[in-house]
C-alpha cells in the first residue's frame, strides 16, 4: 500500500485499472505488499473461521438439538480449528514476518521474493479448497481438527481427501516462508546488526522458522498416510491390517505441539516490541529473553505426548512427558517475568496497542498456568478432553495471542498505512474483546472440571447455565469485531496523518522510515550504531 | 484505586462457590479419584499464589508508574540476580508439584490383586461390558428419549445421562477395567471414578478402581467418536458385594430368548421395528431412510432392502460390512429385534416388500 500514484492516471479506463490492480497484487513480489495480502486474507479468514464459532455457541447455548444436526456440529468444529489455525493465525504471524523483518533488520526485501509471493498465493487457494469441503457430497471432514484415524480414515467422509490435500499446500507454503525469513534474517541483516541486537520480533521469528522447517513435513507425511489409508488399501493406522492407531496420534502431536509455539512465538515477539514502547524502557532481559526463545524452541519438540496422557502410555513415559512438560513453564515464566519487569517504573501510557500488550500479559499469564495443571498426568486423567482443555487452549489462541496480534496490527498500522487508527474506536475494540473473551472462556474451566466433554453438541442439563453465559459473550466478542474491521478499513483514507515516530517510545529501525515507508526502504543498509 | 481492592475482596467469596456448586472437580469415590482431586487443589492454590504475586505486581505498576501521574522511566534493562531467582523459584515449584504427582501416577499404574475384570467395549455409539469372570456381558445404551433431545418433551434430571442397561459393580473391590473399540477410538470416563481410559481398536488398555460408596455415577465418552459422541454415555451402579453377588449370578442365569416364531406378526414386527431403528439405525441411516451417502447408504429403494435375496440384506445387518462404518450388529441384538429391524427396513418408506423376518431365520444366518 506504499507509493504507487502512478497507476491511477485519468487517461486510463476502469478496466485497464481493474486488470493493473489484479496484476500487481497477484504478481508482487515487494514484502510489504505481501504482508499487507496476508493481513487482509487473515481478517477474512477470522470472520469465517468466526462465523462457524457462533453457529457451535448458539447450539450450546441451552441443551437440546436446536439449529443444527449432530454430524454438521462436528463438521462446524473441525472446520473452525482448522480455519482457525491454519487460516488466520498463521498468516497473520507471516503477515508480521513480512511487513516488519526486512524492515527491521535494515534489509530491502526478504531473500526470496518470488517465493513470496508462491508461498502467499498457495494460502487463500489452500483455505478456499478447505472451506469448500464443507458443502462436498457426504458433509465436510467432521472428525476434530486433530483428525485422529480411523475416525478419519475408515469413517471419514468422501471430501476429507480434499482437506488433505488443501493442508499439503498450506504446509508447502509454511515452509517456503519459513526458508525465506531464517535466509534473510541470516544473510541480509545491515551491517553492525550484530545477532545480539536482533529486535525480539525477528528472534522469535527465526526460531519459529527453524520449528517450521522440522514439523510441517511431519504433518504433511501424517496426512499423505490418512490419504494412502483411505484410497490405497494401505493399513498405516487400521489395527486390523497390522498397522496403529496412536501413531497417527504421535505424528499429528509431534506437528500440533510445536505448532502451537509456531503461533505463540511470533506473538511473543510482537509483545517485547510493543511493551517497552509504551513504557519508555527497554526490554528487561534481552539476553535473557534470546535464550528462552531458543530453550522453548527445543522444548516444544519433546513434550508433544502430553496430548495424550489416556491414550496408554506406559507410565515411565507419562512421568517424562510430564516433566518436559512443566520445565517449558520455566522460560515462559521467564518471558513473562521479563514483560512485567520492563514495564516496572517504566512511563506507562496506554494507548490500544499497549492494553491489547498487558490484557496478554494477564490472560497469558493465566492461560500457562492452566497448562502446568493440564501438565500434571494424574490430574490431566480428569481434565483431559473435557472442557477444561477447551478453556485453556482458548484463552492461550484467542484470549492471548490473538489479543497480541491486534495489538500488533494497532501498533503498526500507522507506520503501514501513514495514517492513524481511530483512537476510541480501538478502546471501544479492546474494552469489549478483553470483557466478551473472559465471559466466553472462563465458564468453560468449571465446565470441564465439572464433567462436561468437548466436541458435544448436546449437553446435560447442569451444564447450561456456564454454557448460557459463555455463549452470550461469544456474541458479544464475535460482533466487536466488526469495530476492528470498520477502523482499519475507514481509517486508509480519514485517519489523521502519521509521522515517521508515531510512539513516543518507539526505537528500531522501522522507526527512522517514513510513515508510510518507501515502497522499497533500506536500497542502500542503514549504518547501525 | 479503592474499588479495585472491593472488586479482588468480593471475588475471595467467589472460592467457596467453586467447591459447593458442581463446578468444581469432583472429589470422587475411589481412593485415585481422592488423590486426584487433592494433586488438582494443590497446583490450583500454587497457581492462585503465583497469580496474586504476579498480578499484584502488574496492577501496582499499572497504577503507579504511569505517564499521566509524572512517573519518570528507570533506565534499567537487566538484573541477573533478580532472574537467577525467578528460574530457580519455579524450578522449585514444579519439583514441589512433581513429587506427589509422580506417587499418583504409581499407584494408578498399579494392577496386583485385581477382584474383578470388566472388559469395556466402545462401540458407535454405545458401550458393552463384559465380566470377564462371568462369562456375561451386555450393551449399554443411552436411554434418554429423541423427543427430549428436540424439544418435543420436557428434559428429565438425567438427561443424556442415563442408559437402560447401567455396570453394576461391587463397593470395596478392586475392579480391573479392560477396555478396547470395535471400530474408532473412544474414550471411558466416569469423573467420580477418577478413570478415563482411551478405547482404541487394536489395544488393551488396562485401568482399576476401587469404588467406596455405593451409589450411580455417571460419565460420557470423552474422545470424539463421529455424530453419536454425545450420546453415549457411561453409568455405573454400585452396589454392596452381596447385592451384586445375586446380580451377577442373576445376570449369568438368565437364558437369552431362543428363536421363537410364535406370535409374530408383521404388525408386531413392524412397530417394534420402528422403534429400534430410530434408536439404532437412524443416527446414520437417517428416519426417512435417506442416510448421508456415500459413507452412509440410502436405504430407500436400495436393493439391499428391497431385492428378493432377503438372506442378503440379514447377512449384512448380522455381519457388518468390513472397513466401513457399517458394524456387525449380531452381538448386540437378540433375534427377534433384528428381525423386527429387518422386517421394517423391507416394509417401511414405501417398499412394501411385504416380506416378514423371523427370528428363525435370524438365529439360521448367526455364525
Amino acid at each position: 500500500m506504499a507509493d504507487e500514484s502512478n497507476l491511477h492516471t485519468s487517461t486510463t479506463s476502469v478496466g485497464a485499472r481493474m486488470i493493473s490492480f489484479i496484476v500487481h497484487w497477484t504478481m508482487t513480489t515487494n514484502h510489504k505488499d505481501i504482508g499487507t495480502l496476508y493481513m487482509c486474507a487473515a481478517l477474512f479468514n477470522m470472520f469465517v473461521g468466526g462465523l462457524l464459532a457462533l453457529a457451535i455457541r448458539a447450539e450450546l447455548f441451552i441443551p437440546g438439538l436446536q439449529i443444527v444436526n449432530p454430524n454438521f456440529y462436528n463438521t462446524l468444529t473441525t472446520m473452525h480449528g482448522l480455519i482457525m489455525l491454519f487460516g488466520v493465525l498463521m498468516p497473520v504471524a507471516a503477515g508480521f514476518a513480512n511487513w516488519q523483518i526486512p524492515m527491521m533488520i535494515g534489509a530491502p526485501d526478504m531473500a526470496l521474493p518470488r517465493i513470496n509471493n508462491m508461498a502467499f498465493w498457495l494460502m487463500p487457494f489452500a483455505t478456499v479448497m478447505l472451506v469448500s469441503a464443507m458443502f462436498m457430497d457426504g458433509g465436510g471432514p467432521n472428525f476434530g481438527w486433530t483428525m485422529y484415524a480411523p475416525l478419519s480414515t475408515t469413517y471419514g467422509p468422501p471430501s476429507t481427501d480434499f482437506m488433505i490435500f488443501a493442508i499439503h499446500m498450506l504446509g508447502i507454503s509454511s515452509i517456503m516462508g519459513a526458508i525465506n525469513i531464517i535466509t534473510t534474517i541470516w544473510t541480509m541483516r545491515a551491517p553492525g546488526m550484530t545477532w545480539l541486537k536482533l529486535p525480539m520480533f525477528v528472534w522469535t521469528w527465526l526460531v519459529t522458522a527453524f520449528i517450521l522447517l522440522a514439523i510441517m513435513p511431519v504433518l504433511a507425511g501424517a496426512v499423505t498416510m490418512m490419504l494412502f489409508d483411505r484410497n490405497f488399501g494401505t493399513s498405516f493406522f487400521d489395527a486390523a491390517g497390522g498397522g496403529d492407531p496412536l501413531l497417527f496420534q504421535n505424528l499429528l502431536w509431534f506437528f500440533g505441539h510445536p505448532e502451537v509455539y509456531v503461533l505463540a512465538l511470533p506473538a511473543f515477539g510482537v509483545i517485547s516490541e510493543i511493551i517497552p514502547t509504551f513504557s519508555r524502557k527497554p526490554l528487561f532481559g534481552y539476553r535473557s529473553m534470546v535464550v528462552a526463545t531458543v530453550l522453548i524452541g527445543f522444548l516444544s519438540g519433546v513434550v508433544w505426548a502430553h496430548h495424550m496422557f489416556t491414550s496408554g502410555m506406559p507410565y515411565g513415559a507419562q512421568l517424562y512427558f510430564m516433566l518436559a512438560s512443566m520445565l517449558i513453564a520455566v522460560p515462559t515464566g521467564m518471558k513473562v517475568f521479563n514483560w512485567v519487569a520492563t514495564m516496572f517504573r517504566g512511563s506507562l501510557s496506554f494507548e490500544t496497542p499497549m492494553l491489547f500488550a498487558i490484557a496478554f500479559v494477564i490472560m497469558f499469564t493465566f492461560a500457562g498456568c492452566t497448562g502446568v495443571m493440564l501438565a500434571v498426568a494424574p490430574a490431566d486423567f480428569q481434565y483431559h478432553d473435557s472442557y477444561f482443555v477447551v478453556a485453556h487452549f482458548h484463552y492461550v489462541l484467542v484470549n492471548s495471542l490473538l489479543f497480541a496480534f491486534f495489538g500488533a496490527v494497532y501498533y503498526w498500522y500507522p507506520k503501514w498505512f501513514g495514517r492513524m487508527y481511530n483512537e476510541g474506536l480501538g478502546q471501544w475494540h479492546f474494552w469489549l474483546s478483553f470483557i466478551s473473551a473472559n465471559v466466553l472462556f472462563f465458564p468453560q474451566h468449571f465446565l470441564g472440571l465439572a464433567g462436561m466433554p468437548r466436541r458435544i453438541p448436546d449437553y446435560a442439563i447442569s451444564f447450561t447455565d456456564l454454557n448460557m453465559i459463555s455463549s452470550v459473550g461469544a456474541f458479544v466478542f464475535g460482533f466487536t469485531q466488526l469495530l476492528f474491521a470498520y477502523n482499519l478499513v475507514v481509517s486508509v483514507r480519514r485517519g489523521q496523518k502519521a509521522s515517521a515516530q508515531v510512539w513516543e517510545g518507539a526505537k528500531g529501525l522501522e522507526w527512522t522510515l517514513s510513515s508510510p515507508p518507501p515502497y522499497h526502504s533500506f536500497q542502500t543498509p542503514p549504518k547501525i550504531g | 484505586m479503592v474499588s479495585l481492592f472491593r472488586v479482588l475482596g468480593a471475588s475471595v467469596l467467589f472460592l467457596p462457590a467453586l467447591v459447593i456448586a458442581q463446578i468444581n472437580m469432583p472429589r470422587g469415590v475411589t481412593p485415585v479419584s481422592h488423590e486426584i482431586y487433592d494433586l488438582h487443589m494443590m497446583v490450583f492454590w500454587i497457581v492462585v499464589a503465583i497469580l496474586a504475586v504476579v498480578y499484584g505486581v502488574v496492577i501496582y505498576t499499572l497504577v503507579n508508574h504511569r505517564k499521566s501521574k509524572d512517573a519518570v522511566a528507570a533506565t534499567f534493562s537487566e538484573n541477573t540476580t533478580v532472574e537467577i531467582i525467578w528460574t530457580i523459584i519455579p524450578l522449585l515449584i514444579i519439583t514441589a508439584i512433581l513429587v506427589p504427582s509422580i506417587r499418583v501416577l504409581i499407584h494408578m499404574d498399579d494392577f496386583d490383586a485385581a477382584e474383578l475384570t470388566v472388559k469395556v467395549t466402545g462401540h458407535q455409539w454405545k458401550w458393552q461390558y463384559e465380566y470377564l469372570e462371568h462369562g456375561v456381558g451386555f450393551f449399554s445404551n443411552l436411554s434418554t428419549p429423541v423427543a427430549q433431545m428436540v424439544g418435543v418433551d420436557k428434559k428429565n434430571e438425567w438427561y443424556l445421562l442415563e442408559v437402560d442397561k447401567p455396570l453394576v459393580l461391587p463397593t470395596n473391590r478392586k475392579v480391573r477395567f479392560v477396555l478396547t473399540s470395535n471400530d474408532v477410538i473412544h474414550s471411558w470416563w466416569v469423573p467420580e471414578l477418577g478413570i478415563k481410559r482411551d478405547a482404541v481398536p487394536g489395544y488393551v488398555y488396562e485401568g482399576w478402581a476401587r469404588i467406596e460408596e455405593p451409589g450411580t455415577y455417571r460419565g460420557q465418552c470423552a474422545e470424539l467418536c463421529g455424530v453419536g459422541h454425545g450420546f453415549m454415555p457411561v453409568v455405573v451402579e454400585a452396589v454392596d458385594p452381596q447385592a451384586f453377588d445375586v446380580w451377577i449370578r442373576k445376570l449369568a442365569s438368565t437364558v437369552p430368548s431362543v428363536a421363537s416364531d410364535q406370535g409374530w406378526t408383521l404388525p408386531t414386527a413392524m412397530e417394534r421395528g420402528a422403534v429400534l431403528y430410530d434408536q439404532h439405525c437412524a443416527v446414520c441411516h437417517k428416519i426417512d431412510g435417506s442416510g448421508m451417502p456415500p459413507t452412509f447408504p440410502a436405504l430407500t429403494n436400495s436393493s439391499i432392502a428391497t431385492s428378493t435375496d432377503v438372506n442378503r440384506h440379514v447377512d449384512l445387518v448380522l455381519h457388518g460390512v468390513p472397513h466401513t462404518a457399517m458394524q456387525a450388529y449380531a452381538p448386540q441384538f437378540d433375534n427377534e429385534e433384528l428381525a423386527a429391524i429387518i422386517t421394517y427396513e423391507r416394509n417401511a418408506w414405501g417398499h412394501n416388500t411385504g416380506d416378514l423376518v423371523l427370528p428363525s431365520q435370524i438365529q439360521a444366518q448367526r455364525r
